[in-house]
């Protein structure tokens, strides 16, 4: 089974629309949302819930005001800020809490319950591509990379039990825990980038990251005219890392007018662009199916 | 007053917001650049960076000879930080989350505090405008210890124009929590709008007055502007969508650098931003 | 001969190895002289955000065994591991928890000197 991950270091490169189109070009597989924190793919291929799931993972404190003689000790052992008072007395801001536990264990009057919580939902979907795992994870919720995890292990699952061979992922973006999360393991990591301080900065962090985690990478340089000169030096750095570039996609607002009528761009009527974003999959597969001959 | 300039998605324009802001602000200002795990705010400020520290975060030490391997510690961890095994007390500090309930719990005072390097804190200037970013090391997962570390720095004598991570879990909600006004932006997309909601939503229960930036105005639909009429959500400042302005940020421009007519634009977002922080702070000052 | 604990997917011998230790669904505690066995879970340890493979050291430990193999033992259940005396032996996958124990007796199984892989949140 091959497993291929598309990230960006930086957010807006058009990472999301170009794994919605992916999902229309590949064939076999099943579409993995990773994007937990503010997922999009959903917009595009608009899946219908087969399975919907609670998300539990941790626990959270809660003060139970009719034990607490409001003596104090939580808040000033408290190193998060997360102890707060209203009109009724103390209790724990969820979002500031950091679930180490020390409140609870210290109060004198046992008042503070240690509760499972509930950090999000996640689902099995079918779409008009193919079936389809994904999540949302509630707000200020600590992005730990578990229900990232969660949602791999059911990809394969599913990917199994159907006589599936690829899992396609939009992967998390940045550098931290959910991204580490997204592309262990992954047969490749594609790396959408663009011609802009921050898209070489943002990318250069990423395949350091790639690297460090010894996942193969290539990338994909879009919106690639707007500034030719970037775009030179972004193949430079690829060279210089020996990364592959599978492709270049020009500037083009079809690629936002098609988000906008909720399709993909290679359904969305025949463009250079499209034409482009084909040729690159196919760069993709080729890449990395040889990465799993290799291994 | 600190302005925090944030986003439910990326790519939607907040760190060219936040420069073009600090550029014009009418006032002494610090820049800060809260989005440690991609910081791209200097790319836009070009501050001239004279100051570094590494940011440590204190996790326990153990003194052998005070250790009983009671285990006391090693129950109340929940991040697996501190562990005993067949009479040996292991520390991993990558996991520790600085919570100091070991060194609370222990009844031998074996356990002291010492630094995880968390990161880079850099300080500067940039023509006028001080400036502050962290940026996180490779491999460290953790960001909110790092951006407290760059929140006790800032300059409270100066208004402060915050740079945020974007999306909404952990990391976006640290940098939103020390805000006298957010400044969310967007783009009339689908995805701007979906994740614009999403952002609003997750920062409603701080209480902090909000404003939008619609960034890429003409683009897309009308979904996000009757969200804003419906839900009160206030705009005020609209980008249009402009090739040229796409290439100068791709030269590493700030908008009001690209076209000189922004600068007024944003001297007027200027404005308004202290005119919704304003009733909050007479609220905190009085 | 000492307790070996095997990373398993499920309760007994004739079941497969699990390639992962720290996130494994059982350890199975073998005594290798009898052939007899018990089960331990490991759903502490799965269920964690981070730290899984500290836990899952603490597991086996406590289980008495001085032997672990597995497929892949990430860096901190090995450090842990390691610190205690544990000898690690890695790369026993694709077969039963029996077949794995009985590779080591016959003296088969690589030792480990380190980690196998970077640690991972995975």
């Amino acid at each position: 089974m091959l497993e291929i991950t598309v990230i960006s270091g930086k957010g807006g490169t058009g990472k999301t629309s170009l794994t919605g189109a992916f999902a229309q070009l590949a064939a076999n597989h099943v579409i993995c949302d990773l994007d937990v924190d503010a997922p999009d793919l959903h917009l595009l291929l608009d899946p219908a819930h087969e399975r919907v799931e609670k998300f539990i993972s941790g626990h959270e404190p809660l003060i139970d005001l009719e034990k607490c003689t409001d003596c104090g000790e939580c808040e000033r052992l408290c190193r998060y800020g997360a102890v707060k008072r209203n009109a009724d007395g103390p209790f724990i801001d969820v979002i500031a809490c950091e679930s180490c536990k020390v409140c609870v264990h210290f109060c004198p009057a046992g008042a503070i319950e240690w509760n499972r919580r509930q950090c999000g939902e996640w689902y099995i979907s079918r779409t008009r591509f193919g079936p389809m795992v994904h999540a949302q994870l509630f707000p200020g919720q600590e992005n730990s990379g578990l229900l990232v995890t969660l949602l791999r292990n059911e990809a394969r699952q599913l990917a199994e039990a159907r006589g599936l061979d690829l899992i396609l992922s939009d992967g998390s973006p940045g550098i931290g825990c959910p991204v580490i999360s997204s592309l262990a393991g992954t047969d490749l990591a594609v790396i959408v980038t663009e011609p802009t301080p921050s898209g070489i900065h943002d990318m250069e962090r990423v395949a350091d990251l790639c690297a460090h985690f010894r996942v193969a990478a290539a990338v994909l340089v879009n919106k690639w005219d707007l500034n030719v000169e970037q775009t030179r030096a972004i193949e430079t750095i690829c060279q210089n890392k020996g990364l592959a570039l599978v492709g270049r996609l020009p500037y083009d607002p079809v690629f936002t007018e098609a988000m906008v009528q909720r399709q993909v761009v290679t359904e969305y009527g025949r463009s250079p662009l499209a034409e482009e974003v084909r040729s690159t999959w196919a760069r993709i597969m080729d890449i990395a199916r040889l990465k799993q001959q290799a291994a | 007053m600190i302005v925090v300039v944030a986003s439910g998605k990326g790519g939607t324009g907040k760190t060219t917001v936040a420069a073009s802001l600090a550029r014009i602000w009418d006032g002494p200002v610090q820049a800060v650049d809260l989005d440690v795990e991609e910081p791209d705010l200097h790319l836009f400020l070009k501050p001239d960076l004279t100051g570094r520290e590494t940011a440590v975060m204190p996790v326990p030490k153990v003194d052998e000879s005070k250790c009983t391997a009671c285990g006391a510690c090693a129950e109340l961890c929940q991040f697996k930080a501190i562990s005993v095994l067949a009479g040996h007390l292991l520390v991993f500090p990558d996991m520790c989350h600085g919570c100091g309930g070991c060194l609370a719990v222990c009844p031998e005072g074996a356990l002291t505090e010492t630094g995880r390097e968390l990161g880079e804190i850099l300080s500067g200037t940039a023509g006028g405008v001080d400036f502050l970013m962290g940026r996180l090391r490779i491999g460290e997962a953790m960001s909110p210890p790092l951006m407290h570390e760059v929140y006790k720095r800032l300059n409270r004598k100066k208004d402060v124009v915050i740079d945020a991570p974007p999306g909404t879990s952990c990391p976006a909600m640290t940098a939103v929590s020390g805000a006298d006004v957010i400044l969310l932006v967007s783009e009339p997309t689908p995805f701007g709008y979906h994740d614009l909601k999403l952002a609003r939503e997750a920062f409603q229960p701080l209480g902090k007055p909000m404003g939008l930036v619609i960034n890429r105005a003409g683009l897309g639909d009308r979904s996000l502007y009757d969200y804003c009429r419906a839900t009160n959500l206030p705009i005020l400042l609209e980008i249009p969508f402009d090739r040229k302005v796409a290439e100068a940020y791709s030269h590493g421009l700030v908008i009001s650098e690209a076209r000189p007519e922004y600068a007024d634009l944003f001297r007027r977002l200027c404005e308004q931003l202290r005119g919704l922080a304003a009733p909050v702070r007479e609220a905190a000052n009085a | 001969m000492s307790k070996i604990a095997v990373s398993s997917q499920g309760p007994g011998l004739n079941d497969q190895v699990d390639p992962r230790f720290g996130r494994a669904a059982y350890f199975v505690i073998v005594d290798p002289e009898t052939m007899t066995s018990e089960v331990v879970d490991n759903s502490a340890a799965k269920t964690m955000s981070g730290g899984a493979g500290i836990q899952a050291a603490e597991t086996v430990v406590k289980a008495g065994a001085k032997v672990v193999l597995s497929g892949f033992i990430g860096p901190k259940a090995f450090q842990a591991l390691r610190t205690v005396g544990v000898t690690m032996g890695q790369d026993v996958d694709g077969m039963t928890v029996r077949e794995a124990v009985e590779l080591f007796k016959a003296g088969k199984v690589s030792i480990a000197e380190q980690a196998t892989k970077p640690g991972h949140w995975a």
